[in-house]
């Protein structure tokens, strides 16, 4: 091993595939082997059947459509009113001091510490897990915007205004366009993090949704099930990372031509 | 048609222009510019030669209106110039193409801020992309250009615009020295069709020779006009002029004032 140096495609492949097996390995040798009790840890095959269990008698897809409603609905409103917001904080300096320092100061406050105040607010309905969500990342958000926005080359800014763009054209063909393949990946970034935050939020207080089945099978010790619902969230965020980053790829085509 | 050249009133007179830039955490002041005054008449080709950090930058940024400065005025035909404006077309050293754009987008962009409807624009900017010899390339994003592609997308956007001067700021200065030479020929046959007055800044003497009808000579910081030398070299000049008498003559003299002016600035650093 060389530092920095490439490898070929092929042995990236075999390298990432190995570690899973290895780690599958490792499991394992420690459930079948008798290491480890099964009450605290299930072996593989017992995670699967309960998987299958979970799918087939106790409507697990409907928990899993239930929280996917839910990261995505409360990710959208924050966007929706994140991402104007930091476009505007990162262009306009005396919007950014009005600003800043509360949304500094408010990116701190643990989503799950609102969770409380949220049922007393808005109850244990759908309202209640969307402004989880909502709280976790609008604040994220809006800093990591207004930084990309505030970052955009002064060049092309000089470059836009000789050419006779007024404040308008600045922010709408110049300020906008130039951070957008940015805005896009810190969405997909701060999406990940909604994942853990709705699954905080249907731990309490919740009755469906791939978290209230977590803490309900902990009352039952089934940790097949529970892991079968940990690894079917690592699933759901893998394919919605790469979905977001083939759309960011279609919608940018010049950022890597 | 934005091609033709209206009755222009692009005459640049810079009257006691001076820069001096604010101390940074208790230093002094930076003084950029000593006062200067100058007047680049119309259709003129001037370049502007010093030594590095001699304001000549500065200058060419307050003749844009992306500088302010603190004493003199600049007009422009007989309007006073306060900030950048589409009148004043600027081409920079850095690679400013906006990477969203293709490069006919690029080159249409002044045209679409004034409000000229998609099809005149088009039309325009293939015309300007043809006499720069991109028209192949049109459909490209700028990440897929050479610098020196970028830098002749860079004078037709600045064209294509139509403004009163071309500002260019050292703009093949990132260029080897054979495309540098290709863009000067490219450059020079442009302005020897269009006649456009034409403010270019360099460090490099034979570039300063080779463009200009007038080359003004600039001292080390503070920045000041030492010399204004007129080259008499008729158009359309051809490369090979760079190895005439006329050509040695004007390069010995103006190496010798920059070299004065290049040790003086190496001193003060």
């Amino acid at each position: 091993m060389k530092p920095l140096a490439s490898i070929s495609g092929p042995l990236r492949i075999i390298l990432g595939i190995s570690f899973f097996v290895l780690f599958l390995a490792g499991w394992s040798y420690a459930t079948f082997g008798g290491f480890v009790s099964k009450t605290f840890l299930a072996d593989p095959l017992t995670m699967l059947d309960d998987g299958w269990q979970l799918l087939t008698k106790h409507s697990f897809l409907t928990d899993i459509g239930v929280t996917i409603w839910r990261v995505i609905g409360g990710f959208i409103l924050a966007a929706l009113v994140a991402v104007p917001l930091g476009i505007l904080m990162g262009t306009y300096k005396p919007i950014e001091a009005f600003l800043e320092p509360f949304v500094s100061f408010a990116r701190y406050l643990p989503a799950s510490a609102f969770i409380p105040l949220l049922i007393l607010w808005a109850g244990i309905g759908e309202l209640q897990k969307l402004l989880v969500i909502f709280i976790g990342s609008v604040f994220q958000i809006i800093l990591m915007v207004a930084v990309t926005v505030s970052q955009v080359r002064r060049e092309l800014v000089e470059a836009a205004l000789t050419l006779g763009a007024r404040d308008r054209g600045i922010l709408g063909r110049v300020l906008i366009p130039a951070s957008a393949p940015d805005i896009a990946e810190i969405l997909r970034l701060v999406l990940g993090w909604a994942w853990t935050y709705v699954i905080v939020a249907e731990l309490i207080g919740s009755s469906s949704g791939i978290g209230h089945m977590i803490i309900d099978s902990q009352a039952l010790l089934a940790t097949g099930q529970i892991i079968f619902g940990i690894i079917v969230i690592g699933i759901i965020g893998l394919i919605s990372d790469f979905l977001f980053k083939a759309v960011n790829r279609w919608l940018f085509p010049w950022g890597r031509v | 048609m934005a091609l033709s050249m209206g009755p222009s009133m692009s005459n640049l007179v810079i009257e006691n222009i001076s820069r001096v830039f604010p101390a940074v955490s208790g230093g002094s002041p930076t003084r950029a510019l000593e006062p200067i005054s100058m007047t680049v008449g119309d259709n003129d080709f001037v370049t502007i030669l010093g030594p590095s950090g001699c304001g000549k930058s500065t200058l060419l940024r307050m003749v844009a209106g992306l500088d302010t400065p603190t004493t003199g005025r600049i007009l422009l035909g007989d309007r006073a110039v306060t900030r950048p404006g589409p009148d004043r077309g600027m081409v920079f050293q850095s690679y400013t193409l906006f990477p969203w754009l293709t490069v006919v987008d690029n080159v249409a962009f002044g045209l679409r801020e004034k409000g000229v409807a998609p099809r005149e624009r088009r039309d325009v900017s293939r015309q300007w992309l043809e006499r720069v010899g991109l028209t192949s390339f049109a459909d490209h994003y700028p990440k897929q250009l050479s610098g020196g592609m970028q830098q002749r997308t860079a004078i037709a956007r600045a064209l294509a615009n139509g403004p009163d001067i071309l500002l260019l700021d050292e703009p093949f200065g990132a260029l080897d020295n054979q495309t540098r030479s290709l863009m000067q020929e490219l450059l020079l046959g442009i302005w020897e069709r269009e006649r456009k007055t034409v403010l270019f800044v360099t460090h490099d003497i034979e570039e300063a020779i080779f463009l200009a009808s007038r080359v003004v000579v600039m001292s080390a910081r503070p920045g000041r006009i030492k010399a204004d030398v007129a080259v008499d070299i008729p158009h359309p000049r051809h490369y090979t002029i760079k190895t005439g008498p006329e050509f040695s003559a004007l390069k010995a003299r103006l190496t010798e004032e920059i070299r004065v002016e290049a040790v003086l600035a190496a001193e003060a650093h």
